[in-house]
């Protein structure tokens, strides 16, 4: 594999002006498949979820199915797209193993969704428009595996199986306008882009959205122009980029890597290049030209699709509000910082502290727990946050018990990993392990005591002052007490018993 | 039974063989078993007729045989008997059937076996009618003389050195030499009622949706569509009513049922009815004696109490070119799935290396025969960027024209009629170099498919010149099937009464057939 010259990226911005585009394919979860009733699973046995129909066999026929149309109404809705009143599929012919029936049946010049747009808010708050073109609706072809050659690759394969598992599963795919202007904020936006639309599929629920098993999958458009020229540069289209991280190498990549080649003065050839993300590189896929000639005609064997206006107003009606919108709203309903609020995205756990405050909890609350216990608790057991067990009702009774001076926050912690181990609820495990909080003084005095005669040093400290001190004191006491004294009253009492006036 | 017994039974009507059965005058096993026996006289051999590729003689004898079970038992389950229950019947090879093979009459598919059934098969199946085998056909359904089937030419019954028509010839010669009482086509161009007129037969080309296409081996997905073939208008009705209907499996079929189909045939009538001449579709270039038939049809329809009127369609001309770019456009789409990847033929290139172009390159090669090979290099073509619009483009532009054409005529009148072919049957060979030659055969036939309208061919009697069979062609407005049944009952009993009986009563070569086969 040879390696191609690249430029600096810096050096790349200060020459050339990025063009992108991306065309992004969104798995539908319908029970069933775009044109046959065989089931839509990912993960099973090969070639089991298939039927005549997905096998191309002789004499079958397609049937559209209802609920992709609906799926994909939505999405074109989401993505701010007029619904076409009547739009037909077409056949894209090619031969292709992967491809029953050597066509895919796709939208041609009549998608179902076209002319939206989608406001992309990049890490610091730009927002950066981006046109869509269209939304279509198509079938996903099979899946070949290589066999017998190096890495899986078909050079040097001695014969590759096909699982027509995935042959028929439903698809949109999104295609945008040509995106200008991103100048060297390109890769931010792609990958910012992508996340866009990921996050809009998964609020609608019109699929899994999981991009490490291909539900959705990106392919990259690439072009550069001497700045200040209007006329677009020719475009590498970087095929199947799928995770978020990759998008935004993959495009920066190809700006480095066109630069190199218009700085050397040789063309840019129109060509797809193959992703990858061990060398986060591309390399040559094949190139396109007018030999590709996919024969288009309109398919004869389904009528056209008519989503009638009731129909698509009804489902506008029932669109959940936007991804952008929503966060826009609850940061300002809850009172976060700009960083606090963008943590609390980055961690996945929105939907938690929205629970969570409607169970009772105020703001800042749900967030402590959240951010404070709970991700970091998810993160070593592997799991998502949501997913790790605690429910928002655990959250206000912890916090209820704590505010009434029941028990402190070390304690709560050690309820939370007892409510966790299955040991019941809170107040349960609160009996279970003889947690409570010390409140009566006078054991904790005798403990301050000692504390203060063990340390004497900065026990002068504190009194001279020095409060910030304190900390050393009030650790020996609760050790002493084994975290059960209420720290707040432990520290009231120190500075009492050492005349410390705050 | 006897053996005259046995003539006699094949040579009945469905309608007839229903009501024998019904009246327990004739067991169901009897009806089949004489039809498998005339099969085995007539069909094979040097001479025969070779309408069957394959026959289907247990199957077809235990569904006789429960039919007869049913039938003894009585009560409910025998009440609830379909009219045709026990009434055998033939599939052309282009419809799949799970238990027998399936062809399309292509070495491609030499073998496989279908693991489904279509929709038309199955409602063969719940109406207990059973299945006699797979009738011959050209290729993917592609000519019109089944002189292109990979496993050689049906033979005409009237004159076995004719050609039967095509591509279904082999339902129609199965039916005309009373191997079976009925048979299913295919009609994409003409399929059914071209072979229909070459043979004196009756068949039907439903309105396009009419009749579910799940399982007909596609050629041209928005032209094709299958319908009966029968030797009476009434029995293709009865046909007709039972694989008619709405399949979810099928978004091209119709929503609602098309009527009462039997109750047309049955009451048949023409008074006040305008009936349109064509002014494109008769005169130059039709034989002389097909010529004289049509008008002498037209005389009885007259007398008959119908109004003859004249209605022209001036795009009809464009129709035959049209068609051979809109047919062959998708014809080479709907063959792309045949490239021995996952069923059928499979043969690996002589020299390496052996990738999967080659193998379905070398595949395809050597499973499709010369006019397959044709139509889909001509419908390549026709999509190619850079002539789609020329080709492709200006054809669908051609089709709305001629869907204008009709309907401007069926605004004069309430059915259309022609001739069906512009000859009789041709001698087998003789326009097998001549591709034009051969599609020319279809010009009357073809303008119905393109505007999806219902059309039946009917034995309208003999060619003075050659004795041969002349088809009368009716046409009707989409969903107005019941008006050629309506229209072609009448037309088929007065030309009965002006002939002397059914026409293929004079078929003068299937005595010396049988006497042929018996003698060998």
């Amino acid at each position: 594999m040879s390696t191609d010259a690249t430029l600096s990226f810096e050096e790349a911005m200060e020459k050339y002006d990025p063009v992108l585009g991306f065309e992004v394919h969104v798995e539908l979860n319908t029970k069933t498949k775009m044109f046959s009733s065989a089931p839509n699973v990912f993960g099973d046995e090969p070639n089991t979820n298939v039927n005549e129909v997905d096998l191309g066999m002789p004499g079958v026929l397609p049937v559209v199915n209802k609920t992709a149309v609906e799926s994909s109404i939505k999405i074109g809705l989401a993505l701010n797209c007029k619904i076409a009143e009547s739009c037909r599929f077409a056949r894209k012919n090619y031969f292709y193993p992967d491809t029953p029936k050597n066509f895919q049946t796709s939208q041609y010049d009549e998608p179902i969704a076209y002319d939206g747009y989608l406001d992309i808010e990049l890490e610091d708050g730009t927002v950066f428009r981006v046109e869509i073109e269209r939304a279509h609706m198509e079938e996903d072809a099979g899946k070949l595996t290589h066999l017998g050659g190096s890495a899986g690759r078909i050079q040097g394969a001695e014969y590759s199986l096909v699982d027509y598992n995935r042959a028929g599963v439903p698809l949109v795919e999104i295609v945008t306008k040509p995106i200008e202007g991103a100048g060297s904020r390109a890769p931010e936006l792609a990958k910012a882009y992508v996340a866009a639309v990921r996050e809009i599929v998964k609020n609608l629920g019109v699929s899994d959205a999981k991009m490490e098993r291909g539900n959705v999958r990106c392919d990259a458009n690439v072009s550069l122009r001497p700045h200040g020229r209007e006329r677009f540069g020719i475009r590498s289209e970087t095929k199947n980029v799928n995770s978020l991280r990759a998008v935004e190498h993959a495009v920066r990549y190809e700006i480095q890597r066109h630069a190199a080649v218009l700085d050397s003065g040789e063309p840019v050839i129109q060509e797809t290049r193959h992703w990858h993300e061990d060398t986060r590189t591309t390399t040559s896929g094949r190139a396109k030209s007018d030999a590709d000639d996919y024969r288009y005609f309109p398919e004869p064997d389904l009528v056209p699709v008519v989503p009638s206006r009731e129909w698509v107003e009804e489902l506008r009606a029932t669109l959940p509000e936007p991804p952008a919108e929503r966060r826009k709203r609850l940061k300002q309903d809850w009172g976060y910082s700009d960083l606090e609020f963008r943590d609390v995205v980055n961690a996945g756990v929105l939907d938690e502290i929205e629970e969570t405050i409607a169970a009772g909890a105020t703001a800042s609350v749900a967030r402590k727990w959240w951010m404070g216990e709970i991700v970091g608790r998810a993160k070593n057991a592997d799991v998502d946050p949501g997913q790790l067990g605690v429910t928002p009702a655990t959250i206000v009774e912890l916090s209820k018990m704590v505010e009434a001076g029941k028990i402190n926050n070390k304690m709560a912690s050690a309820v939370l990993d007892g409510v966790l181990a299955g040991e019941g609820t809170p107040a349960e495990v609160v009996e279970k392990r003889g947690l409570a909080v010390v409140s009566d003084d006078g054991p904790l005095l005798e403990a301050i005591d000692a504390a203060l005669a063990a340390q004497p040093d900065v026990a002068e400290k504190i009194r001279g002052g020095k409060v910030q001190a304190i900390g050393a004191i009030v650790g020996g006491v609760m050790k002493a007490t084994r975290g059960q004294a209420d720290a707040g009253r432990v520290r009231e009492l120190i500075l009492e018993k050492l005349g410390v006036n705050v | 039974m006897t053996e005259t017994n046995s003539t006699e039974l094949i040579r009945l009507s469905a309608a007839q063989l229903a009501a024998k059965l019904a009246a327990g005058e004739v067991t169901a096993v009897e009806v089949t078993q004489a039809h498998l026996d005339r099969i085995a006289a007539v069909d094979g051999g040097e001479r025969g007729v070779n309408a069957f590729l394959h026959v289907n003689t247990e199957e077809a004898l235990a569904v006789a045989a429960e039919v007869d079970a049913i039938r003894a038992a009585g009560g409910q389950a025998a009440e609830e008997l379909h009219e045709l229950a026990g009434v055998p019947i033939a599939v052309k090879d282009l419809i799949v059937t799970i238990g027998q093979p399936t062809t399309a009459g292509s070495k491609i598919l030499e073998g496989w076996h279908s693991p489904y059934d279509a929709t038309v098969v199955k409602k063969l199946r719940a109406a207990k009618m059973p299945i006699l085998g797979k009738t011959n056909l050209d290729e993917f359904a592609m000519g019109s003389s089944t002189e292109h089937s990979a496993f050689g030419p049906t033979r005409n019954p009237w004159d076995l050195d004719r050609i039967p028509g095509g591509s279904g010839g082999g339902s129609a010669a199965a039916v005309a030499a009373f191997e079976a009482p009925l048979a299913l086509g295919t009609d994409t161009g003409g399929s059914i009622r071209q072979p229909g007129a070459v043979t004196g037969t009756v068949g039907v080309k439903p309105t396009y949706g009419g009749v579910s296409r799940y399982g007909a081996i596609a050629m041209a997905s928005s032209l094709d569509q299958i319908g009966p073939v029968s030797r009476t208008v009434l029995d293709s009705a009865l046909l007709q009513q039972v694989i008619g209907g709405h399949d979810p499996h099928d978004s091209t079929s119709l929503p609602d049922p098309l009527g009462d189909l039997v109750a047309a045939a049955r009451l048949g009538n023409v008074d006040g009815m305008k009936i349109g001449i064509i002014k494109e579709l008769h005169g130059e270039g039709y034989q002389a004696g097909v010529e004289n038939r049509f008008n002498e049809s037209l005389e009885l329809l007259k007398e008959a109490g119908a109004e003859i009127v004249e209605v022209s369609c001036p795009n009809f001309q464009y129709a035959l070119g049209a068609y051979y770019l809109i047919m062959p456009s998708e014809a080479s789409s709907n063959l792309a799935k045949f490239d021995g990847v996952r069923y059928g033929l499979r043969v690996l290139p002589e020299e390496p290396p052996l990738t999967i172009e080659r193998v379905m390159g070398a595949t395809r090669a050597a499973g499709f025969g010369d006019e397959v090979k044709r139509r889909i290099i001509l419908g390549t073509y026709a999509l190619s960027a850079g002539y789609y619009d020329a080709y492709y483009g200006s054809a669908q532009k051609v089709r709305t024209l001629i869907q204008r054409d009709f309907e401007a005529a069926f605004a004069k009148a309430d059915v259309l009629i022609s001739p069906t072919a512009p000859t009789t049957a041709f001698k087998l060979g003789e326009k097998l170099d001549d591709p034009l030659a051969m599609y020319l055969n279809d010009v009357a036939t073809i303008p119905a498919n393109m505007a999806g309208v219902p059309g039946l061919s009917l034995p309208g009697g003999l060619a003075d010149e050659d004795g041969l069979p002349v088809g009368i062609q009716l046409l009707a407005p989409a969903r107005e099937d019941a008006r050629l049944y309506r229209v072609g009952a009448v037309l088929e009993s007065l030309l009965e009464a002006k002939w002397g009986g059914p026409l293929l009563d004079k078929a003068p070569s299937l005595a010396e057939l049988v006497e042929t086969q018996e003698a060998k």
